[in-house]
């Protein structure tokens, strides 16, 4: 190895030294896969709102909890699981402006912590960090929660996995073969809060919607086999988080930020190179016209 | 293959496969189908016909289940397995799924993502006798509308199903593939399934069932082809004058005013 490379090396591994780096990049990349899994559900049950919605209100319960003294993952779950659950009744009530009700919870919600976050700044873990995410922000707590939220929902895709995508494509159907739609749809709501919370430190509140939703994208258009696009965008997500992370930490720009423009570039790329392949693909089926007079021979009837 | 009535429950000790008794079926507040009176047995091969808006898709999904009775009952045979073919509109096209993918979501007692042996053979198995078994890695909108009908119905047949339920199966088909739909149809039934299916084609598809529901909001009239696709009733069924030729013994439903605007399609009757 020649002097020039050791150095560029030492250079470019030099952010490793510190271990709150290597606890962010461990937390990106973990966070990063967990959101791209979660991810798939989300865009394809068009959900892109609801954890949009999500990460503000645990904010809220975030900015309560430090109010309060009671612990952030603690206060903030609470809130996070509460907020899953009234927005999955709402949403399944499938009643006239569910969205705008879920608009309504959570950023009402989002207000109440940035007023309380106003008033007493000195509270709790940084305004700025919760909202656009932040290396710094890493706690070894923090890697253990999203590693225990990277088992959690990993078994929980793993052994629901058929009653998921039965109840993502096609919920109506489900429920009449026998699969309990409400179970699955409340699972999806209860992960993604988990998710949300985890990730919540090196995503921030404001990005944490787009890294659910891009790798997935992504993965969409590389593939059209379910199990793939799973596992496709959990490892786009993962990839984009560390080299987010990464860039973040020499860019000296939020996490956040920078895990998120990693992953539109992914996009971008992969929508240049697949998008006529997508333009050429055949349409739905276009209803025939309907016949009154048909002089067709006919069978005899059976 | 008698035609019947609509009467429930003929027989004394005899269980149908689904027996409806002054059902009324509603979204929300407002009901859609009202006061059915409806038997279904093992031997049944039943279209149900009526115009947009009469409450065909509803009637199906009660007798599925998945829409429940306001007032009234609906009993199932117990142990009854159903097998449901949705209308091919209401199927999100662009979702990430490849034809095996959609026929394997009928099993759900396996805890593995994965198909275990027998079932990757038993889907294997359906799809080549719905003639559609080089397609298995197909994502479902790459299909014509012929082959995407047959993965539902494989997705329906994959757990042996007494009663098969399909909602339109021939709409957006061309000629060849209703004709042979039909054909498939007339196979599983003679082989011990009952069918009901809904149309809106009384010429193409109606005409040639053994047996009918006329429905606008409730049941109308239940019998043979010949029995019931009569002007009285056709005006009833659908609140418009019908008139009805005979060809070769089939019933020939004409449209007064349609027949004008369809005319270059050739001379018929």
């Amino acid at each position: 190895m020649s002097v020039a490379t050791f150095l560029l090396a030492a250079d470019l591994l030099e952010p490793f030294r510190y271990a709150f780096v290597r606890n962010g990049m461990i937390v990106a990349v973990l966070a990063g896969g967990l959101c791209g899994l979660l991810g798939v559900y989300v865009i394809l049950k068009s959900m892109s709102y609801i954890g949009h919605g999500l990460s503000h209100a645990i904010f809220g319960g975030a900015a309560l909890g430090a109010v309060a003294g009671i612990n952030y993952f603690v206060a903030a779950g609470a809130w996070g699981l509460a907020s899953a659950l009234a927005i999955g009744r709402v949403t399944r009530r499938r009643i006239i402006g569910a969205d705008a009700a879920i608009g309504v919870i959570t950023t009402a919600s989002f207000a109440l912590g940035i007023a309380l976050k106003n008033r007493l700044p000195q509270s709790g873990k940084s305004t700025d960090a919760l909202l656009f995410g932040s290396i710094l922000g890493v706690s070894p707590t923090d890697v253990l929660v999203v590693v225990g939220a990277c088992v959690l929902v990993a078994t929980a895709v793993f052994l629901r996995y058929r009653a998921l995508l039965f109840t993502t494509f096609d919920p109506e159907v489900a429920q009449a073969s026998g699969v309990s739609t409400w179970q699955a749809e409340t699972l999806l709501m209860v992960l993604l809060a988990a998710a949300i919370l985890a990730c919540m430190n090196v995503l921030g509140v404001t990005l944490i919607a787009a890294t659910l939703v891009i790798p997935a994208v992504v993965a969409r258009m590389l593939t059209s086999s379910f199990s793939t696009m799973l596992l496709l965008s959990t490892l786009i997500g993962a990839v984009a988080g560390g080299v987010g992370m990464y860039v973040s930490y020499f860019a000296d720009v939020s996490s956040g930020a920078t895990i998120v423009l990693v992953g539109t570039a992914a996009f971008l790329v992969t929508y240049a190179a697949t998008g006529r392949r997508h333009r050429r693909r055949p349409g739905p089926v276009e209803p025939a016209p309907l016949v009154l007079v048909d002089d067709r021979p006919r069978p005899a009837a059976p | 293959m008698s035609g019947r009535n609509g009467q429930a429950g003929a027989r004394p000790g005899h269980v149908p496969l689904v027996e409806l008794e002054r059902a009324t079926f509603a979204y929300g507040r407002t009901p859609v189908v009202v006061d059915v009176e409806l038997a279904l047995e093992p031997t049944d091969f039943v279209g149900i016909v009526g115009p947009s808006g009469s409450g065909k898709t509803t009637l199906l999904k009660a007798i599925l289940g998945s829409v429940a009775a306001v007032c009234g009952s609906i009993t199932r045979a117990p142990g009854l397995r159903i097998g449901y073919v949705p209308q091919v509109a209401s199927v999100s096209w662009s979702f990430p799924v490849t034809v095996e993918q959609v026929v394997l979501m009928a099993r759900q007692g396996r805890l593995l993502p994965w198909a275990s042996a027998a079932e990757r053979r038993d889907v294997a198995g359906l799809l080549d006798r719905l003639g559609i078994e080089d397609l298995a890695r197909r994502h479902i909108r790459d299909l014509s509308g012929g082959q995407q009908q047959r993965v539902f119905l494989a997705r329906a047949l994959l757990n042996g199903p007494d009663l098969l339920l399909l909602d339109e199966p021939t709409s957006g088909v061309d000629f060849r593939t209703r004709h042979e739909i039909l054909h498939l149809l007339a196979g599983l039934h003679q082989e011990g399934t009952a069918v009901v299916l809904t149309t809106h084609d009384l010429n193409g598809m109606a005409a040639h069932l053994p047996d009918l529901i006329c429905l606008n909001r409730t049941i109308l009239a239940r019998g043979r082809p010949g029995d019931v696709l009569t002007p009285p009733i056709l005006e009833r069924t659908f609140g418009a004058p019908m008139d009805v030729l005979d060809h070769m013994g089939v019933p020939l439903v004409v449209d007064p005013g349609a027949r004008r605007t369809t005319a270059p399609r050739g001379g018929s009757a």
